[in-house]
């Protein structure tokens, strides 16, 4: 359903080839690209509108780096600056002169806070060595003081607590006075869930902060939020002292527009974000990768930084190399395996990949499936790994002995291999992506659902699709771009795991370039 | 009509913070390009999404062939642009030809799926049925103790077991239960998942496989919680969440405050869903049968200037 962005720039700002600069004419479909790639992020319209305006009027003038694809030029200035708008980098929480700090949460029903208090009372402990005290002052939800207490319990975390009858002002001065008798130096006030149109609750809010003078007043919101984000964070932000953003549930597939629109129309910025449901997924927050994220570009800045880490750039162009020669073996598959490996779970380190994290939500690309490919090549001899072509029937039947596969896994191997040999070799040699295997969309495949792009190993899973069709629209202008280059809804061949060679390989190759066009 | 309970609630602080189309449609303006840009931001604000720009460019057509002559046209033409789009989706809720009707819950992280499933079994009793709830969210910290509460509150039995226990094994005791006392209906609160949790996904296949061991055609229905604040990642929840669980309608919470739920003309494009109820509140009364008619009047936001012109 989300079209990358770099693609459809790319496709775009082809208007730009031969021309010198950025002007009013050449980025105006450059722009519509843009704009619909925010709303379909949920970034608020107006805020969308405004920016894109405002990034036009930079953008108009500015001379075009011949070496690099001006949409990637253009998508880099509209990174750079929402980067900016979503800045600051880490922002951290004050704290207080005397006494303990007091952080209160609030925001809508549901958005994590309860979840959010715990993960940050577990923060401060480990990392900043304070004493927290939880204070459970939503006496509205049902077993919301339980839910605090439970929480509070598995990390051996004080939580303070009245009974429901009592009220929310009273519930967090006492907790306040209770930090201060038992020398706890970081206070945590979960309050109720409530709508920003709810005058009653949202006075509370006002109430306890006019009692409690907290130290910081965090919203926390949930990074699924559509258009509606506007609205309740203006009404947050007029109401009560925010100090800060907490997004929660980015680990999910949301592209997370709202964390824009918040920021755009409050100007707070935000200071973690919740990753996960356990007390220890919160993470710092960064501009750069929640830009990249709202524009659809994939997490290429994380990409790079832990691929700068990881991989030896000579052997990666040796790689590269090989492959558009046709002529790569399974022991540069497995090499190219390991370095890939070593960034982290496969899954993820695909999933930064520009347009990749929509292709692989369906996919099983588990390391474990992965790990059963790789012990089928460490059954071949080392010849075998050499020359594929010689591994017949009988050396087949060995092989899968050997690993602990059946025959068909073996048989499937090989096949998706020597189909990739060849495509990657005729791509090579110029022929640009052979239309056999192209593949119009498949049968079954629903324009808007995702692709399922592969098959063998992986996507075979539900038996729907075909599998097949990772490569999609490779382009021969640039094959180390070439995993930028997919379209999601194509369907090619049935390369399984072996296709995996490809993009690995290229995006190794690519990352000097990506850097590049990252920095400068 | 309409919700009415938005409507007595929080109209006043609703209308001062929803532009709604009530300001472009109702102010007799000429019917002009420019209007028409607006009235996409408005659909767009709405969550529309994609939609709201289809619309839009319908209505340029049916306007450039004088089918839509002014605002007043514009008005009907757009009520029924947006009705047909949701056409065919409501529906009710379906009960077993015999034994207990089994109704599995299921949705992302803090939706509403607990407080819908009060509501509903509120709902239910108050039709004269004997309801059972079952527990199966053991995950989140206190969501057994959360189902209990309300369990109590509304006076109906409730199966669980702790925090921690396997969540298919608490269905699967709880399917017992309902055939054993006689139940009429039996709902099954499950953990809130994100749709791109592979392992959770799996594992509330593994509570549906389980509920059929007992129960064949059971559940015989399996409800969606979206939450109407939710924007474009909610078309993706239902998409994914039907590939695995036999998904069989929607429920839209959190529909009181001032999101539109627009999203669900999204999800009509992709799945056909019908949406059963929406959500109106934290209370168990604050549960209504879905109305298109009503809902649509909500996204064009001039209905409630209807409703107060009307008393
Ligand atoms: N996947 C994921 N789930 C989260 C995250 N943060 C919170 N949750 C889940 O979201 C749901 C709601 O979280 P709560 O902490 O109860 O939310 P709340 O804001 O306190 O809710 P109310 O008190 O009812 O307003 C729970 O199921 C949490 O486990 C996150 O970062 N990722
Ligand atoms: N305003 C409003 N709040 C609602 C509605 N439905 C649920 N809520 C609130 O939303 C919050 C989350 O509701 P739950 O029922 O706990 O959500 P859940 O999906 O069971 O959450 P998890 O089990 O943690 O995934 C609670 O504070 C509810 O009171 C609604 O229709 N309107
Ligand atoms: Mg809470
Ligand atoms: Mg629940």
């Amino acid at each position: 359903m989300f079209q990358n962005l770099t693609d459809s720039l790319t496709k775009a700002l082809s208007v730009f080839s031969g021309k010198k600069e950025l002007t009013e004419e050449n980025v105006a479909e450059g722009l519509k690209a843009v704009r619909k790639s925010l709303l379909e992020a949920d970034v608020h319209f107006r805020v969308a509108k405004d920016f894109v305006k405002r990034v036009q009027e930079k953008a108009v003038g500015q001379q075009i780096i011949q070496s690099i694809d001006p949409g990637q030029q253009f998508v880099k200035l509209f990174h750079d600056e929402l980067t900016e708008l979503m800045g600051p980098e880490g922002a951290i929480l004050p704290h207080a002169d005397s006494g303990p700090t007091v952080l209160m949460m609030a925001g809508l029903q549901g958005s994590g806070k309860t979840t959010t208090c715990s993960k940050l009372a577990l923060y401060y402990r480990q990392k900043k060595k304070k004493k927290p005290l939880l204070v459970a002052a939503d006496l509205q939800r049902p077993a919301a003081v339980d839910q605090l207490e439970a929480l509070g319990k598995q990390l051996g975390i004080d939580v303070y607590k009245e009974d429901v009858k009592s009220d929310p002002v009273t519930v967090c001065k006492n907790g306040i006075a209770h930090a201060r008798r038992l020398g706890h130096d970081f206070v945590i006030l979960d309050t109720a869930g409530r709508l920003h149109v709810d005058d009653k609750l949202m006075k509370e809010l006002e109430r306890i902060v006019e009692a409690c003078k907290p130290t910081a007043v965090a919203l926390v919101a949930d990074s699924m939020l559509g258009q509606d984000a506007v609205n309740s964070a203006k009404e947050f932000h007029a109401r009560l002292p925010l100090t800060g953003v907490i997004l929660t549930k980015l680990d999910g597939d949301t592209r997370g527009g709202a964390a824009m629109s918040i920021k755009a129309i409050t100007g707070v910025p935000v200071l973690f974000v919740g990753v996960g449901e356990k007390p220890d997924d919160l993470e710092a927050f960064h501009p750069d990768r929640m830009a990249g994220r709202i524009l659809g570009m994939g997490d290429i800045v994380g990409l790079v930084e832990k691929a700068q880490e990881q991989i030896d750039e000579k052997e990666a162009a040796r790689q590269t190399k090989k492959i558009l020669k046709g002529s790569f073996t399974f022991d540069d598959f497995l090499k190219t395996y390991n370095m890939i490996k070593k960034m982290g779970p496969l899954k993820k380190v695909m999933g930064m990949l520009p347009g990749m994290g929509a292709a692989l939500k369906d996919v099983d690309l588990d390391d474990k499936q992965f790990g059963r490919v790789e012990a089928m090549i460490l059954a071949m001899t080392p010849y075998e790994r050499q020359r594929p072509q010689v591994i017949d029937v009988q050396r087949r039947r060995r092989i899968a002995r050997g690993s602990g596969n059946d025959l068909q896994a073996v048989h499937n191997l090989i096949k998706q291999f020597k189909q990739m040999q060849k495509m990657m070799g005729k791509m090579g040699k110029g022929g640009g992506m052979p239309p056999e295997l192209m593949g119009a969309p498949k049968k079954g495949f629903r324009q808007g659902k995702g692709a399922r792009p592969m098959g063998g190993p992986f996507g075979g899973g539900k038996g729907k699709s075909p599998g097949g069709g990772f490569p999609g629209a490779f382009s021969l202008r640039k094959p180390e771009m070439m995993w930028l280059e997919r379209t999601p809804d194509q369907a090619g061949p049935d390369l399984g795991v072996v296709s995996l060679h490809a993009p690995c390989a290229g995006l190794m190759k690519h990352l000097p370039a990506m850097e590049s066009v990252l920095d400068w | 009509m309409v919700f009415r309970r938005i409507v007595k609630g929080l109209k006043k602080t609703r209308d001062k913070l929803a532009s709604g189309l009530a300001s472009i449609l109702g102010s007799g303006r000429q019917l002009d390009e420019d209007l028409l840009d607006e009235l996409e931001e408005t659909l767009y604000t709405s969550d529309l999404g994609i939609t709201g720009t289809e619309i839009v460019e319908e209505a340029k057509r049916a306007w450039k062939k004088k089918e839509i002559q002014d605002v007043a046209d514009l008005k009907v033409w757009l009520h029924k642009a947006l009705l047909e789009r949701l056409s065919g989706c409501t529906g009710q809720v379906c009960r077993a030809s015999e034994g207990p009707t089994v109704l599995l819950v299921a949705g992302v992280n803090g939706s509403g799926k607990t407080t819908s499933i009060a509501k509903l079994a509120h709902w239910l009793k108050r039709d004269g049925n004997k309801v059972i709830l079952c527990a199966s969210d053991t995950f989140r910290a206190a969501a057994v103790e959360q189902l209990t509460h309300w369990a109590d509150k509304i006076g109906v039995d409730i199966v669980k077991q702790g925090t921690g226990a396997d969540p298919a094994a608490v269905a699967f005791d709880a399917v017992d239960a309902a055939v054993a006392r006689k139940a009429d209906y039996l709902i099954v609160d499950t953990a809130g998942r994100l749709h791109t949790q592979k392992n959770l996904m799996r594992e509330l296949e593994k509570i549906v496989t389980v509920i059929r061991k007992r129960i064949p055609d059971a559940p015989h229905e399996t409800l969606l919680v979206l939450d109407a604040t939710t924007g474009q990642n909610a078309i993706r929840q239902a998409a994914e969440f039907s590939e695995v669980a036999p998904v069989s309608g929607l429920i839209l919470s959190k529909l009181d405050g001032t999101a539109k739920g627009g999203a669900l003309f999204g999800i009509r494009r992709e799945l056909d869903l019908p949406i059963y109820f929406v959500g109106l509140g934290e209370g168990i009364e604050d549960l209504e049968a879905f109305d298109a008619e009503g809902f649509v009047d909500g996204v064009l936001g001039d209905a409630l200037e209807a409703e107060e012109a009307t008393g």
